[in-house]
């Protein structure tokens, strides 16, 4: 079968880590020509999820992604990764779908093809000119994966190659529950022993003190790792999960933080006066829950107005470690902008605002991530006390949210590195970034 | 009730300090380049660079390079010179192209992947000062694991057995149809598949062939390899080329002039010559003082007697020549020149193409694997072992595997993908 053109696509690296950029490029196109790239992605719940951006080749026949300009499709612009972050599902997927990979010992594999001409429909009924396959990987090579379970601790520890010690990282994820690995996997494939805790399964504490001691514990089995430097053990938290680290760093007595990143969340206590409510499976009061014109659940009002009652929040003032806040302004699930704002007056008013540094995306929602994974304004979700089924309203529009993400991702790892990574030159923790 | 650890700074603190050691990527393929940095370490120190790689044998290879950390405390292997060690200057491959057996290893050894499916694992690490020995026995600052791949992700692997016919074929993700190579080793036989997986990596549908298995090959066996890549449902029947390495080579050059199925697109042939080994000179064969054996003269000199050698001049499709000034093992260079003077004079000289390196040897490879200047050899179908000589110096050698690679791709793209029908 003679064939008169085939294009030849390249992708670099081939296997990369997650947050690393790759360089897709096409050469031996007939110049002036349309094409569309198109990126596929099968789940592990075995949806699968596409992008696509409209090129067209110069007069050397060559599409460079990382420097061309997309004149259309699911991104637009001069857009290197735009083929990983603005993936959504397939036309016919079902509804509220994440996407998010659990098992971190083998990689995201991705499909990029590319089709003749601007196509944005039938992708699968047609064959494309070429095809390249890449892998996304949450492990770097030598990355040590093990599973922790002592006592009512449960989580998973990720240790990075080499002889260590290593300063550690305690990741605590959302309110959603589960083991999420992800974070805390590309967080020792960046040279920091880190713990994914699963902690919304099972636990109730009855009081506040309970709740704290149940914690500590946590953070000591890291920092007593014979591969982690004691002193030298940071938090970091999503939502639910960034609540629980400044609690953590304001309470804990015995045993603290070296620094703490916030992402997506509040010093206020949700139920009420601490967080062991939270564990106590009380029923929230709905009352200030909305809904949008999708019925969409928007939480974002139910700690409003933030309390003015110092015993309704997380005593900021206490917290004496550097410490990172990140949130977007589009948060639709949570008041992470009005909290960080009352979080700073707090911590002027205590004298350590020197302490904080805080970044605030425009247009950027409630779940920020390690950068290219795709954006979802909305999604399922199961309340965890009462089991109920929802679309939860997350926020954010796609490219300021994926922007976001990025430069959000690197700023945490410069900031972790800064304060736990023991410098040559000082001996004594930077206060800012 | 336990006690914890005060929140006091640590008394060692001012002391303490741990480096950052980052490759990128952290999987690559086998000839694809690698940016090695250390950060965080103090100004002005230095520091070596090591390259651990276990072979399927169970050989240690290692290379090693001395560095001194900038003001910053930071390595860049990319821009930063070695002082010293297997490898010196700025050489951001340095740590993969000059590794070589450990310490009291084994004689003769060449570093091969059998598995093409698995990657080379190497691990890099740090050490404090400038070390040239005993790196087992020392601590390292940092170390990070590394992997090489022939395969990339999507190239598939499939067993060729039909025809009489012994072979892997490796073919490129995607829809295909695909040019397609045929992939002739040398004369040590078996199935090399690296350089075909590596190949189809690149988006040549490539057939690895096992020819020596019998001493007496028939020329239909390779018509019929040929013919079953042709037919293959996913190669382009009018887009095949060949490859050859040394022996290999010599097959591929009379295969294309003398047979009627085997119609190459182009040839690339890599240390090979178009005189035939027929009749053993054997006391033509020379020792150095290491004993090891020097074959080149074997086939010399040049015989002007046409049956002697393969007609280069009936040559229809383009010829990309691989040649080692330094090789020992075969006349390569002289038979390139005698190759270019009978294809002046057949008027079919603008089809051929000659990469020559000075002080390169004879097993020029994909690039940034270790040299081997004198190996164990065993013919196939022989018992007796020597210790070839090869030929070439580590880094002009190495400087040429990177430069031939990328020249032999640029050549299969144009003449396989990029030409009109």
């Amino acid at each position: 079968m003679a064939q008169t053109v085939t294009p030849i696509l390249s992708v670099h690296p081939t296997r990369g880590l997650v947050d690393e950029k790759f360089k897709v490029a096409l050469e031996n196109l007939p110049p002036r020509f349309p094409v569309t790239l198109h990126s596929l992605h099968r789940s592990e719940d075995k949806d699968y999820w596409e992008a696509f951006g409209y090129y067209v080749s110069d007069d050397r026949g060559r599409v460079t992604v990382s420097e061309d300009v997309s004149l259309g499709g699911t991104y637009t612009g001069a857009e290197p990764m735009g083929l990983l972050w603005s993936m959504r599902p397939v036309p016919g997927s079902r509804t509220g779908l994440r996407l998010r990979k659990m098992d971190v010992r083998s990689p995201m594999v991705v499909l990029i093809s590319v089709y003749k001409g601007h196509v944005f429909e039938g992708f699968r009924e047609q064959p494309p000119m070429a095809s390249a396959v890449t892998e996304r990987w949450y492990m770097a090579p030598g990355v040590q994966r093990i599973d922790i379970r002592e006592g009512a601790v449960r989580g998973t520890i990720f240790i990075p190659p080499g002889p260590g010690p290593f300063p550690g990282v305690l990741d605590m994820w959302g309110g959603g529950g589960g083991l999420v690995e992800y974070r805390s996997a590309l967080l020792a494939s960046h040279g920091f022993v880190s713990m994914a805790l699963d902690y919304m399964s099972f636990e109730t504490f009855k009081t506040h003190d309970e709740c704290l001691s149940y914690f500590e514990k946590v953070l000591s089995i890291i920092q007593q790792h014979p591969q982690v430097i004691k002193d030298r053990v940071g938090i970091c938290g999503l939502s639910l999960g960034a609540t629980v680290t400044l609690t953590m760093a304001a309470y804990c007595k015995s045993i603290s933080p070296r620094c703490c990143v916030s992402v997506s969340g509040s010093h206020v206590f949700p139920y009420g006066v601490s967080l062991a409510e939270v564990f106590q499976f009380k029923e929230m009061d709905m009352g200030k829950a909305r809904l949008d014109e999708q019925k969409r659940v928007i939480w974002h009002d139910m700690i409003l107005p933030i309390p003015t009652d110092p015993q309704r929040k997380v005593a900021m003032g206490r917290i004496k470690c550097p410490l990172l806040v990140v949130n977007g302004d589009d948060d639709q699930n949570w008041a992470t902008v009005e909290s960080a704002e009352d979080m700073a007056k707090m911590m002027r008013a205590a004298g350590n605002d020197h302490l904080l540094t805080t970044l605030t995306y425009h247009d950027a929602g409630h779940l920020i991530e390690p950068p290219y994974i795709p954006h979802f304004r909305a999604s399922n979700f199961i309340i965890q006390h009462s089991k109920q089924k929802v679309v939860m309203l997350w926020g954010g529009q796609t490219k300021p949210h994926s922007d976001a993400q990025e430069d959000s991702w690197e700023k945490i790892l410069a900031f972790l590195r800064q304060h736990l990574y023991p410098c040559p030159s000082s001996s004594l923790p930077q206060a800012k970034l | 009730m336990k006690t914890w650890v005060s929140n006091r700074q640590s008394t060692m603190e001012t002391n303490l300090w741990r480096l950052l050691l980052s490759v990128q990527p952290s999987r690559g393929l086998v000839d694809e380049k690698f940016s090695v940095r250390v950060q965080n370490a103090p100004p002005a120190h230095p520091l070596t660079m090591h390259a651990l790689l276990h072979s399927e044998d169970g050989d240690t290879w290692e290379a090693f390079g001395h560095y001194v950390t900038d003001s910053g405390g930071d390595v860049n292997v990319s821009e930063d010179p070695s002082l010293g060690g297997t490898y010196d200057g700025v050489e951001p491959m340095g740590l993969l192209w000059s590794l070589r057996p450990a310490p009291g290893s084994r004689p003769g050894l060449r570093f091969r992947k059998r598995d093409a499916q698995t990657p080379m694992q190497v691990r890099l690490s740090v050490y404090q000062g400038h070390q040239s020995e005993g790196f087992m026995d020392r601590a390292v600052l940092a170390s990070v694991m590394v992997e090489r791949w022939y395969m990339a992700p999507g190239v598939r692997r499939v067993n060729i057995t039909e025809g009489g016919v012994t072979g892997t074929l490796f073919l490129p993700p995607g829809p295909g149809p695909f040019p397609g190579l045929m992939d002739l080793w040398g004369g040590g036989g078996g199935l090399v598949e690296y350089r075909p997986a590596l190949l189809a990596s690149h988006g040549f549908a490539s057939l690895a062939l096992d020819y020596l298995k019998q001493a007496d090959v028939k020329n239909e066996y390779f018509e019929d390899a040929y013919r079953v890549l042709q037919q293959h449902p996913q190669v382009c029947k009018n887009r095949i080329g060949l490859v050859g390495l040394s022996f290999g080579s010599s097959v591929a050059l009379k295969m294309s002039v003398y047979s009627n199925v085997i119609q190459p697109r182009c040839i690339v042939c890599v240390s090979g010559s178009h005189i035939h080994a027929a009749g053993s000179r054997l006391k033509k064969t020379r020792y150095n003082e290491e004993n090891q054996v020097i074959w080149r003269d074997l086939l010399l000199p040049v015989p002007t007697d046409l049956s002697k050698k393969v007609d280069v001049g009936r040559l229809q499709c383009p010829l990309l020549l691989v040649v080692g000034e330094d090789d020992q093992n075969w006349p390569v260079p002289e038979s390139a020149d005698d190759m270019r003077e009978m294809m002046e004079g057949a008027g079919n000289s603008h089809l051929l193409t000659v990469l020559s390196y000075p002080r390169a040897g004879h097993l020029i490879e994909p690039p940034y694997s270790p040299h081997c200047r004198a190996g164990t050899f065993m013919a196939a179908g022989s018992r007796k072992k020597f210790i070839a000589l090869w030929g070439g110096e580590v880094a002009p050698h190495s400087r040429a595997q990177e430069d031939a690679w990328r020249k032999t791709l640029d050549f299969l793209r144009e003449n396989l993908y990029c030409s009109a029908d």
